[in-house]
């Protein structure tokens, strides 16, 4: 194939490149910067500048670092989630909800036993948490595995549904008679906060994201059950012709994807808010999809991407004291993952340099 | 329930629906043409804030509707690009356009949220038509965007199903080596479709800041580019068939507002989680349904075409 006009050839690589695999995202980083400076230029900023505020604002300082790692903690549990999900080729999109139930059913946990010892209360918040998310994503699972009901719509479909759920609580029945009429619960118990590390708001949920990474990449590289979940991501038909039990799969897979999720929303309410309240995500089960698909599902990358984006956040929200919305952080993103997709060709082709004069045509 | 009250339900189904429909009957295009575009609430956010802007400094709400059309269109170009030129992940790659779309609308939007629309697409009844009893309020009493909406679902449903262009359509989603080979353009057909169904979406958001509210609001569409696409299964890719879909969906929202008004005694947040909750229903329902009487997707929906491939 020739590119009109030019003496370079695109020619299919046998195996995908390797250097391409870290050069992709720096790639796409730049790019999406340089695009997401033109938008900034036109409306009155000065790029280098803001992207200078906000690297320092997220990595520049103690308090900017421990805000990243702080934000980089559901980052990490949900991208997990989610990667774990796309492994199988389903598409979990609803991250964000399942995050919100588990955050739901740990602060039930919380406000119902606020005498009870932390030996019992934490346990069962993460149990509770996890079981919710996870349940909240077979509500989507068993459609799709029974009858193959496209999960995408329904998973985020469910997103609003579990959004709504909460704010019905924190702005009804949850409502903290002591709060000023604010949409949020009662503080939680000592026995229910996670506690904190580093004398920051970091909290000990920063180990259920490396837990979590380091359980998930030995199921899914070292057990028969995450090498029957690879080859089905990656051929379906083979799955079911080797006999692997692909309705069930789907369930578990969603069951675990969605309980990751929870995990997620039970550790912010129980390490960072310390109560239930409106809003408690800023989208995290959305960036985390973008997390997920730039550390190409690797649950290692996982944790350094979202240290990645969790600055970007941060950064993003430094930088709104100049009067830069908050939705750039989420242009940015979408830009990224743009320059990622359309990076990913270069890891299947190669490029070729013609003599001008040969016969290069076909 | 007395007739007003129902005729007031009814015109407002269809004022709510119209929007969704529009971005269904793009993306029941772009899907026909083989290509999956998840950015339809991306593409409705950006129509919907670049028409508003538009709108309000030239106080012409058909320049508004014009420049949504061409955003939404250059929305759909990105992912056309990189799913036909690129072959990328179509499902990631739309994500990727609402994310972005989401964004970008969110960015330049900043500065004109809950401006309202001096000038906004309003009601106009059809004369003769408008005073028959009970239709004429309901589907004669509206903005000329529920007019023209009236035009374009049978004249793609022509497009589709009875002319040559149609017939091509329809090879390149089903089977595009086949298509190639006959001597239709596969990706110069599917660029075609995915843009214009882009346009569709951006009409569907203009929609909704130009008339239905009329001011801009972040995140206004609240996951009716996500009902869209779910519309696309229930109508069996089948634009005549959006248009039932849509005007279901719209009652329901037009029953939830109806309901808020009358005190009637369920939480609010509960009345808002209808449509959602419906959709997954209806989502479920049809799938078997489509399952049983054999009436699928187009084949090559989701997949690139390599020609080295073939």
């Amino acid at each position: 194939m020739i590119i009109r006009g030019t003496r370079l050839t695109i020619e299919k690589r046998l195996v995908p490149s390797s250097s391409a695999y870290l050069l992709i995202p720096i790639f796409s980083i730049f790019m999406a910067l340089l695009v997401g400076s033109i938008f900034l230029y036109f409306s009155g900023h000065e790029p280098v500048a803001v992207y200078y505020k906000m690297f320092k604002g997220a990595f520049g300082s103690r308090y900017g670092i421990t805000e990243t790692i702080v934000k980089a903690i559901p980052l990490t549990l949900v991208g997990l989630g989610v990667a774990l999900a796309f492994r199988m080729q389903l598409w979990n999109i609803g991250g964000e909800g399942q995050l919100y139930m588990g955050a739901f059913a740990a602060t039930w946990v919380a406000l119902t036993f606020p005498e009870g010892s932390v030996w019992w209360v934490m346990p069962a918040m993460i149990a509770l948490g996890m079981l919710a998310g996870g349940l909240w994503a077979l509500l989507t699972a068993i459609p799709k595995a029974i009858w193959g009901v496209n999960e995408i719509i329904t998973t985020l479909m469910l997103n609003y549904v579990a959004i709504l759920w909460v704010d019905y609580l924190v702005y009804g029945p949850w409502k903290d008679p002591a709060g000023f009429n604010f949409p949020l619960t009662a503080v939680f118990s000592d026995a229910a906060t996670l506690p904190g590390l580093f004398d920051s708001r970091v909290h000990a949920g920063l180990f259920f994201g490396i837990v979590a990474a380091i359980i998930l990449y030995l199921v899914v590289y070292h057990t028969r059950w995450g090498y029957e979940i690879r080859v089905t991501g990656e051929n379906p038909g083979a799955a079911r012709y080797a006999g692997m039990n692909t309705t069930r799969n789907i369930m578990l897979v969603m069951l675990f994807s969605g309980a990751l999720c929870g995990l997620a929303g039970m550790s912010e309410v129980s390490g960072i808010g310390h109560r239930l309240q409106h809003g408690l995500s800023p989208g995290y089960g959305y960036t985390a999809i973008i997390v997920a698909w730039l550390s190409r599902l690797n649950p290692f990358a996982v944790i350094l991407v979202a240290i990645l984006f969790g600055g970007l956040q941060v950064g993003g929200f430094i930088v709104q004291t100049s009067g830069i919305p908050s939705s750039m952080v989420y242009m940015l993103q979408g830009l990224l993952l743009f320059f990622v997709l359309g990076g990913e060709l270069l890891t299947g082709y190669r490029l070729n340099r013609v003599p001008a004069t040969g016969e290069a045509t076909k | 329930m007395n007739t007003d009250i129902a005729i007031a339900i009814l015109a407002t189904a269809i004022t709510a629906g119209t929007p969704i429909m529009y971005a269904a009957l793009g993306e029941i295009l772009a899907e026909r043409a083989g290509i999956l575009n998840l950015g339809v609430e991306g593409m409705m956010l950006v129509g919907a804030v670049s028409g508003f802007i538009l709108a309000l400094h030239t106080s012409n709400p058909w320049a508004g509707l014009l420049l949504a059309m061409l955003a939404g269109g250059f929305m759909a170009l990105i992912h056309a690009f990189l799913t036909i030129t690129l072959k990328a992940n179509q499902v990631v790659s739309g994500l990727a356009l609402t994310l972005f779309g989401t964004g970008l609308a969110g960015y330049i939007g900043k500065s004109y949220v809950g401006i309202r629309l001096p000038e906004s697409f309003r009601a106009v009844p059809v004369p003769v038509l408008s005073d028959i009893p009970i239709i004429g309020p309901v589907l004669f009493n509206h903005d000329p965007l529920v007019y023209l909406s009236y035009f374009i679902v049978p004249a793609l449903w022509f497009l589709v199903f009875r002319t040559r262009a149609g017939l091509n359509l329809r090879a390149v989603g089903e089977n595009p080596a086949a298509a190639d080979s006959v001597g239709i353009n596969v990706f110069r057909t599917r660029y075609i479709y995915v843009i214009a169904g882009g346009m569709l979406a951006g009409i569907g958001g203009a929609y909704l800041s130009l008339h239905y509210v009329p001011v801009w609001v972040e995140n206004m569409t609240a996951g009716r580019g996500w009902i869209a696409v779910a519309l696309v299964i229930f109508a069996t890719w089948n634009p005549a068939n959006a248009i039932w879909g849509a005007y279901l969906f719209g009652g329901l929202d037009a029953l939830g507002l109806r309901l808020q008004t009358l005190n009637v005694t369920v939480s609010p947040y509960f009345l808002k989680m209808l449509p959602y909750i419906f959709t997954v229903l209806v989502l479920i329902l049809v799938t078997r349904r489509n399952m049983l009487s054999r009436r699928g997707s187009p084949k090559a929906l989701g997949l690139p075409y390599d020609r080295e491939e073939r």
